[in-house]
């Protein structure tokens, strides 16, 4: 843990404009699984302020290698070598220290690991699709594996995903909470995808395609790409909303 | 022209997928010797302090049927009102229970359980005490952003009638979609994405 005082402000009311709506009948699958009435909004509470916290003594050696982590001995997954690398930020542009970041994503063939999996795509029985990472100090993390392939879901007859890895975010309070996808510059399946185009302001589909980053690249080894991460910040200053007298 | 805020915008949210499992709780989605065990299969330990309890329920989707591809993830003070958290500047958890925990539906049906204990009250920013709950995430395939609710207490009517959250309700008559039905060391809390019963979420 660093020497900075735990934080306890509120945090930033979250833009609704920004993240996707709950219905979203492009993507099918929403239309019944979305919320129909209005979200109640209320002040944070310490039920939200507060959230929990991950010791680095959790990880393993090979969390964020995705390359080695469910491989055999001596061998690797098959796949484009990529390191992704980033910093966890807050609103306030302040690296966010000691969050839990979790990624999972399919293989280099566009196949998951999963029962519920029918993509005629091959398993590779080098790759297990999942990491973990908790930031640094300053709010750094990093793993490596390999670019996933894009592969077609069941939406419109011929939907298919970019290529993309899924992260879980932990903050520091239980409303930073927050679930995302990352997809590669240049992809040009990108603006084609149903789940993407949940997501209406450019602006915000641009802030999840991660750059590639031929500075950190390790030559003969992997390109990298860099994706940073924006939570809700809280709120600096200590007055408090009380009446006068309390 | 005034001074530039320079704040960021939060990311934007992406499903969860249906593939969730493989990141969040590897060894259910049987991806072996990656992790030890999954996180936050465990909440308290037999010495944690307070009233042990199960919660269960069930998601049920517009049409009525039960997601079998969800995951819900639980936070909540300890008997004493207290979370386990470095945010809390009051005092200091139980060292023994976790106050987080996450579990994926059963992909046969649809249950999620956790083994926990009843919280404590806590302090709403005013000094008011809210009523003990337990605040719930939810993220699934066609769920774009996480949905927030709480769940608190049929045994806690008198102070569930004078929690600060469920008391500036317009729709009073909406008051019993968070409230899990305790029965014993059962509480049976079942979640409705759309209806007649929708479950009450939060913009928190």
């Amino acid at each position: 843990m660093d020497n900075r005082k735990p934080e306890a402000g509120t945090f930033f009311a979250r833009d609704r404009e920004w993240h996707p709506k709950a219905y979203t009948p492009g993507y099918k699958t929403s239309v019944v699984r979305s919320p129909q009435r209005a979200l109640i909004s209320f002040s944070n509470t310490l039920s939200e302020i507060t959230g929990p916290v991950f010791g680095h003594n959790i990880l393993g050696e090979l969390d964020n290698d995705l390359i080695h982590n469910f491989a055999r001995p001596g061998e690797s997954a098959i796949g484009q070598r990529i390191i992704v690398h980033g910093r966890v930020l807050d609103e306030r542009g302040r690296g966010v220290p000691n969050v839990l970041v979790e990624f999972w994503q399919a293989n280099a063939g566009g196949r998951y690991r999963h029962k519920k999996e029918g993509y005629q795509a091959a398993l590779d029985p080098n790759f297990g699709g999942c990491g973990r990472a908790i930031t640094d100090e300053d709010g750094f993390y990093q793993f490596r594996t390999v670019k996933p392939g894009a592969y077609p879901w069941p939406n419109g007859v011929n939907d298919w995903r970019p290529a993309h890895i899924h992260f879980s975010i932990f903050g520091h309070g239980f409303a930073q909470r927050l679930i995302t996808q990352m997809y590669f510059e240049g992809d040009p399946m990108i603006p084609l995808c149903p789940i993407v185009n949940t997501i209406k302001d450019p602006a915000a589909i641009d802030q999840l395609t991660a750059a590639l980053d031929m500075d950190n690249t390790l030559p003969m080894d992997a390109r990298a790409y860099k994706f940073d991460i924006v939570l809700r910040g809280r709120r600096s200053t200590m007055f408090e909303n009380r009446k006068e007298g309390n | 022209m005034a001074q530039k805020l320079g704040h960021l915008k939060e990311s934007a949210s992406q499903t969860a997928g249906p593939y969730v499992h493989i990141g969040l709780t590897p060894n259910f989605a049987e991806i072996g010797g990656v992790y030890p065990e999954d996180l936050g299969l465990v909440l308290r330990s037999d010495k944690a302090r307070g009233e042990a309890i199960t919660i269960r329920g069930r998601i049920y989707d517009g049409t009525g049927t039960v997601l079998k591809d969800a995951l819900v993830e639980i936070w909540q003070a300890d008997s004493d009102g207290l979370y386990n958290s470095p945010s809390e500047m009051r005092g200091s958890a139980d060292p023994h229970f976790a106050g987080w925990a996450r579990c994926p539906t059963d992909m046969a049906t649809g249950e999620f359980v956790f083994k926990t204990v009843k919280p404590g009250r806590v302090p709403f920013p005013d000094g008011r005490m809210m009523a003990p709950h337990v605040s719930l995430w939810i993220v699934a395939r066609g769920i774009n952003i996480g949905l927030n609710t709480r769940m608190y207490f049929s045994d806690e009517a008198e102070a569930n009638a004078e929690d600060p959250i469920l008391t500036r309700l317009e729709h009073q008559n909406r008051v019993p979609t968070l409230i899990g039905q305790r029965n014993g060391d059962e509480v049976v809390f079942d979640i409705y994405l759309q209806g007649d019963n929708e479950t009450v979420f939060f913009d928190i």
